[in-house]
């Protein structure tokens, strides 16, 4: 299957690893990966912060990048959730703009999903020794609904032993530009997601989305508590073989 | 006796950032509020899948209604006169607060029971009847401690939610004597020994009120019939005892039917209390010869709702019954507790009804919209399905509109450019690649929001994007 990536803004600038965790992944399960080169950013943080026209250009941008594909992977549930749940009410009601994002929706799957719903499978062929929790973010467990997905995907891994993160429903405090207009109240919820997971003795924290996980990172990092974080696609990617060299 | 009232509080950011660092509050909020949402999921769960079913029904009455709200009101205004009642029309809470207060002074009362009632605390009637130099005695047992302790209501359902039973005690013990009858000598912080307390306290009041004030969950218009829900008693007191009976009632909160009413039944004390039914549902219609208030008054209140109704995405915050599901699962809301939004209404669903109703032209009510992370999890538990993150971000966008601040603008505007082209997002990630062992610690301006409490992550040397293309040469 030829597959479009959508590596959005964050990743790309800030964690290039998870990308290369991603094509390694799905080329290893026999797959291309195609990157149009035009992507840039989903538009989350303009439209969450009210900049609801600048959003619409951008998803126009993302449109015309992406229309031809016939599966779209974004290793973000939060930037799937905002091109498949808001991207429809950008455009005009009705309008041609709307009818193609709409159109284009349905294609676009964080990596989780379309590991488990579209290739069907769960063992990856990964191999990670740690101990690991997984927290599911915001928009992948209430906006996309991924359930059970990154969990199947997680025990599957030869060598990983999940742990329950407690409270893991719960907000981690991120929010986009709220991390900032709320400082105060972000930390607060930033410690109580890190504490929750330095509690369980894991040495890895996981999960579908490196905005939250940054913010959660960068709380642990400044408590120096030694539990470090990564993406799921980093983990997934991981096997035997390449663990030993890197 | 003075009076509470949330004007001049500073704006959410502000506010949260001293309530998050009261260890005392925040620990009583994360018991209570964790209490109740035990305890609704256990009684939603139960229902499996009926609960969607209920809560698109309940989601489907009140947009109908809401839809055809003129014709309603008069229908509910034909049925309260038909049984006996005076219908009032009041567009604001000044208007809402004369009448009362005309309505109380005709009795010759100078004192007043009241029913808790969120639409009395939102025109601050109780300062009002004050000013007029009469007594308004709260009689709901969260209520009564907000009032002796001059408080303020931090919690729609559970207003004094951020008092922890130590507190209550001195507060009862300080202050009951000044209102009436005193707290016994000795009282302790046994909850039992509390309501006791107050159980003395209030009995004399409900024997000797001849004018009560009460709210209303809802109104039924082809009966005319009034609802409240309650758990304690008191409002079946204050709803039966009192020769006088004046309702004060948002005009949002109508049902069209008894069979509409059913809906809410369910969906109410189980978003609410987190029980299948509430201990005490009172209903009146009219005036009931020989029983009951002879003298009954329906004070409708607009107060800003006709101009949300306008709204095509914030009406839908006009469903609201006012269950504070949206409170108790909110981890903004545990953090900061109620009175940092400054509003009657705290927490998510305050977050949009607020600048709603009272429109955005305070820095404190423009601030409201981002009092949230957006985690979803209030549109989750809403019990009639209010999109609140919807509402927030289009309330966003009309502060965004207008009154953003300057260097918000300047971040959004420079963030379009970059990410306008995907050579300019090129250039600029690269620009941070050379620059990425100069990045201080510790950031000035916005960003330093974010160092204040968290590392930044180290940046690349190169960007993924760099990398694939590089990648793509080679082969």
């Amino acid at each position: 299957m030829r597959i479009a990536l959508f590596i959005t803004c964050v990743n790309d600038t800030l964690f290039p690893d998870t990308g290369r965790a991603v094509v390694r992944l799905l080329e290893r399960l026999g797959h291309e990966v195609v990157f149009p080169t035009g992507q840039t950013c989903c538009g989350q943080m303009h439209y969450n912060t009210g900049y609801r026209r600048p959003a619409a250009r951008l998803a126009v941008r993302f449109v015309q990048t992406f229309e031809g594909a016939d599966a779209v992977v974004v290793p973000s549930a939060s930037c799937a959730a905002m091109i498949r749940e808001h991207y429809p009410k950008l455009g005009r009601t009705g309008s041609r703009l709307s009818r193609r994002m709409a159109d284009l929706g349905p294609r676009v799957y964080d990596l989780t999903e379309f590991l488990v719903d579209v290739l069907q499978v769960t063992d990856v062929g990964a191999y990670y020794p740690h101990k690991v929790v997984y927290h599911p973010t915001c928009h992948g467990l209430r906006f996309l609904g991924l359930g059970d997905r990154p969990y199947r995907l997680l025990r599957a891994v030869r060598g990983l032993e999940l742990l329950e993160l407690p409270g893991a429903t719960e907000c981690c405090g991120f929010g986009g530009t709220f991390a900032v207009k709320n400082g105060a109240v972000s930390a607060a919820m930033g410690f109580d997601k890190a504490r929750h997971a330095v509690g369980t003795g894991a040495e890895v924290l996981c999960a579908v989305d490196n905005s939250c996980l940054m913010h959660i990172g960068g709380t642990l990092s400044r408590q120096r508590s030694g539990l470090r974080i990564t993406h799921i696609a980093e983990i997934l990617a991981s096997t035997e073989k390449e663990y030993a060299t890197t | 006796m003075s009076s509470a009232t949330f004007l001049g509080m500073p704006p959410f950011p502000e506010a949260a950032r001293s309530a998050v660092e009261d260890s005392r509050t925040r620990h009583n909020l994360h018991k209570a509020t964790h209490t109740i949402r035990g305890k609704r999921d256990a009684v939603v769960g139960e229902l499996g899948d009926d609960w969607q079913r209920l809560r698109a029904e309940g989601e489907a009455v009140k947009t109908h209604t809401l839809r055809h709200l003129d014709h309603y009101l008069e229908k509910l205004e034909e049925s309260v006169r038909r049984a006996g009642g005076t219908v009032h029309w009041a567009a604001d809470a000044d208007e809402a607060n004369a009448i009362v207060t005309r309505l109380v002074k005709q009795t010759g009362e100078s004192e007043v029971v009241k029913v808790k009632s969120m639409a009395t605390q939102e025109i601050e009637l109780n300062n009002a009847l004050e000013a007029a130099g009469i007594t308004a005695y709260e009689t709901d047992l969260a209520e009564l401690i907000v009032q002796l302790g001059e408080d303020l209501p931090s919690h729609i359902l559970v207003p004094a939610i951020h008092l922890g039973r130590a507190q209550i005690r001195e507060i009862f013990l300080d202050k009951m004597a000044e209102w009436g009858v005193p707290a016994p000598e000795g009282l302790t912080d046994d909850p039992r020994a509390l309501a006791e307390a107050a159980r003395v306290h209030l009995r004399e009041l409900f024997l000797r009120a001849k004018v009560a004030v009460s709210g209303a969950n809802f109104a039924v218009a082809d009966s005319g019939t009034l609802v409240v829900l309650e758990s304690e008693g008191n409002g079946r007191m204050c709803l039966t005892l009192p020769e006088t009976l004046i309702s004060v009632v948002g005009i949002e909160k109508i049902v069209p039917t008894w069979s509409d009413l059913e809906v809410f039944m369910q969906l109410l004390p189980r978003s609410s209390t987190g029980e299948r039914m509430n201990p005490y549902t009172s209903t009146w219609t009219g005036v009931t010869p020989g029983d009951g208030p002879q003298d009954f008054h329906l004070v409708l209140l607009d107060n800003g709702r006709t101009d949300v109704l306008a709204d095509t995405v914030g009406r839908q915050a006009l469903r609201c019954i006012r269950c504070s599901a949206c409170l108790n699962i909110c981890p903004v809301y545990e953090r900061t507790g109620g009175h940092a939004y400054g509003s009657v209404y705290p927490g998510p669903i305050g977050a949009i009804l607020t600048p709603q109703l009272k429109g955005m032209s305070s820095e404190a009510d423009r601030a409201l919209p981002y009092a949230s992370s957006l985690c979803g999890a209030c549109y989750d538990v809403c019990p009639v399905a209010i999109d609140i993150p919807e509402v927030l971000v289009h309330l966003r966008e009309q502060v965004a509109s207008t009154e953003a601040p300057l260097g918000e603008k300047a971040l959004m505007a420079g963030a379009e450019a970059v990410f306008g082209s995907s050579t300019a997002l090129d250039a600029a990630q690269r620009a941070a690649g050379v620059m990425r062992g100069a990045v201080p610690k510790h950031l000035p301006g916005l960003a330093g929001k974010w160092t204040d409490t968290r590392d930044i992550p180290d940046i690349p040397e190169e960007s993924f994007r760099k990398w694939w293309n590089e990648r793509e040469e080679g082969r």
